[in-house]
């Protein structure tokens, strides 16, 4: 009997990758103007410089335009258990059975909020691992928290 | 609803003395003051009475009480504070008693909830209580109370409990090989050579110190430095067995028919800790380098709210201080109540991960050899530093080795049985009751090699207890063999068999 782990069923909102594109952009474009200033500033080593930029605008470049995450970031919650995995060179998949959530919490930022993004965190008895999803869209992230709080309570104990 | 009551009286002498080495550099800067000013005595009582009057304060503001359901403690003077906590919630009871507290009868309580496996703690603390009133309180809170604790106290005490363990004047030979000296002797001579330095003496100026400093200025260097050497190891061996000593002399464990575990030890300070056993979830047996060299081991609880690895002696875990390692899965398997999980054989992770281990030894080696001919060529250092840095090799190669014979695991009569380490090896025994869920972790080179990390997740000691660089299928096949039901709906069979 070979058995293997199949990847969660659910993908989060498509309009994650527009707002982790636009997160990463900003980042970039930070560094890259910051470089430009300094280029103008002191034109001693311009050589370099223009080396430096280059090297931002072409890592910029590939990180904005390679949304790896969208493909890596799953969840899914049966009425056993939530899975989630992430991670694309160190992969790491998180089952915890629905008895044994202690706590489940969404969040927004306020770039999320602009996108109507929210993550959902899951939290059991142990420090080791809370499962984190990231980039839900607002309506799945509400019915996730409410559908996982309902499945939580019905079971007794401190869950530890 | 009980009354509020105090703590002892007899705290009232204590608390004075354990202010004023606090507010020693005060004083000594008070005094300095008052003598300047010429009514030094006056100065000086003041200097001392403002410390004595407010350890007393602690006294006349601290209040606690146990109600049905919660414990309360009330403190403060200026800033009041109430400390309430669930008795549900309560996973331990140690009693701890300094020198000055016993010569006074005394003890301090702290009970220890859930929390106190992080920093911050939320544990309550009651400093000063009667060792009888201590004793009563553990019983009302651990004991529940209730038809059994009455039961107990018809048949008599001493008949219903039962003796684990007992500390066996032999097992002090395992004290040297505890290193637990190593800081005793670093703190004091680094205090000694500070205060020769302050006060411009120099100690080899005079004494029987001049007579070894000028032998070894006289002897060959490589002499001077064995010399200097066994010196400070038969330092170090005799601190660690004063170590031992002091910590567990007295030792015993024994089981209360109440569900609970009695930990007891110290020969100056004395300790008792209270485990509920509904608490405790597997048992870890610890072998630090030199103490597996000789054969010894130490036996540490996995429950939830107590602290496990570095200050798991202070943490109050310690089920049985270094002892022979029989001895030490002997008291596991009793503890556990099953023989399997502490003597099973494990299963070797195989030739990959025999691989990985030599790969991240000799990697973490060449990186340290580079990063030291790099700096070398830089800075003009010695040639020499690096190519000495090739004696380490053999050093790495042998901690490859002993990590790969030490990784293991296996399931044994409910329970995960997991081993690794070779600095400190560990074997974790972790019951299937205890485990939350499963995290299953793969590098981009153990995708490669086919391989996993099992993690279990728990409420109890470490948090997670790791099955590492195991066949992928393999860690599919412990985790559900202990704990399936979670995992069942995210399983995917291969045609090689549908159940």
């Amino acid at each position: 009997l070979t058995a293997t782990l199949r990847p969660p069923r659910h993908r989060v909102s498509r309009r994650a990758i527009v707002y982790w594109t636009t997160r990463a952009l900003a980042g970039w474009l930070a560094l890259a103007i910051a470089q430009i200033v300094w280029l103008v500033a002191d034109d001693s080593h311009s050589g370099l410089h223009v080396l430096g930029l280059v090297a931002t605008a072409v890592l910029g470049a590939a990180h904005v335009t390679v949304m790896w995450r969208y493909e890596v970031h799953r969840w899914e919650a049966a009425p056993q258990a939530v899975y989630t995995r992430a991670g694309w060179l160190h992969q790491e998949s998180r089952i915890a059975p629905i008895s044994r959530i202690q706590t489940v919490d969404s969040e927004r930022g306020p770039l999320e909020q602009l996108f109507g993004l929210a993550n959902v965190t899951v939290t059991t008895a142990s420090a080791a691992g809370p499962l984190e999803i990231e980039g839900l869209d607002r309506v799945t992230a509400q019915r996730l928290v409410d559908d996982l709080t309902t499945a939580a309570q019905a079971t007794r104990g401190d869950a530890t | 609803v009980t009354e509020w009551q105090r703590l002892s009286q007899r705290m009232l002498l204590i608390h004075p003395v354990q202010e004023i080495p606090r507010a020693l550099p005060a004083l000594i800067g008070i005094f300095a003051a008052g003598s300047n000013s010429g009514n030094g005595a006056l100065w000086a009582l003041i200097g001392v009475a403002v410390p004595v009057g407010l350890g007393m304060t602690r006294w006349f503001t601290t209040r606690y009480r146990v109600t049905a359901d919660r414990v309360e403690v009330r403190q403060g003077l200026f800033r009041r504070r109430l400390l309430a906590v669930s008795r549900d919630r309560l996973r331990t009871v140690d009693i701890t008693a300094h020198a000055l507290h016993r010569l006074l009868g005394l003890t301090r309580v702290t009970i220890g909830t859930g929390r106190s496996d992080r920093e911050g703690d939320g544990s309550v603390r009651l400093d000063g209580l009667s060792v009888a009133t201590a004793a009563a309180l553990r019983d009302e809170l651990l004991h529940r109370a209730g038809a059994l604790a009455s039961e107990q106290a018809a048949t008599g005490d001493a008949a219903a409990t039962t003796e684990l363990a007992r500390l066996d004047s032999r097992w002090v030979r395992y004290g040297p090989f505890t290193l637990s000296g190593v800081v005793a002797v670093g703190v004091l001579a680094g205090f000694a050579a500070n205060l020769a330095s302050e006060a411009h003496v120099d100690p080899t100026r005079s004494g029987p110190l001049r007579d070894v400093a000028d032998h070894l200025e006289h002897a060959p260097l490589a002499l001077a430095v064995a010399e200097v050497l066994v010196a400070s190891m038969i330092a170090v061996a005799v601190a660690s067995t004063v170590g031992y000593v002091l910590a567990f002399w007295d030792f015993r464990l024994t089981r209360h028919p109440g569900g609970t575990l009695h930990v007891t030890r110290g020969l100056i300070t004395t300790r008792a800790t209270t485990i509920e056993e509904r608490r405790l979830h597997g048992v870890e047996i610890s072998e630090p380098l030199l103490l597996r060299a000789v054969g010894g081991a130490r036996c540490i609880a996995i429950a939830t709210g107590l602290r496990v690895g570095r200050g798991a002696e202070r943490g109050g875990s310690l089920l049985l201080p270094p002892a022979p390692a029989g001895e030490a899965r002997r008291v596991g398997a009793a503890i556990i109540a099953a023989d399997g999980p502490l003597t099973c054989t494990v299963v070797a992770h195989g030739q990959r991960a025999r691989r990985r281990r030599y790969t991240r030894a000799v990697g973490g080696w060449a990186l340290l050899a580079g990063a030291l001919a790099a700096t070398s060529a830089l800075f003009g250092w010695p040639a020499w530093v690096w190519q000495a840095s090739v004696v380490l090799l053999p050093a790495a190669l042998a901690l490859a080795a002993d990590r790969y014979s030490s990784l293991g695991h296996a399931v044994a009569g409910g329970h995960l049985v997991t081993r690794t380490g070779s600095i400190v090896r560990r074997r974790s025994v972790l019951s299937s009751g205890g485990i939350i869920g499963w995290n299953v972790e793969r590098s981009f080179f153990q995708r490669r090699a086919g391989l996993a990390t099992l993690t279990a997740t728990t409420a109890a000691g470490h948090q997670h207890y790791d099955v590492q660089d195991v066949a992928l299928a393999e860690a599919l096949t412990v985790a559900q063999e202990l704990l399936p039901g979670p995992l069942e709906p995210f399983l995917e069979r291969g045609q090689h068999g549908r159940r």
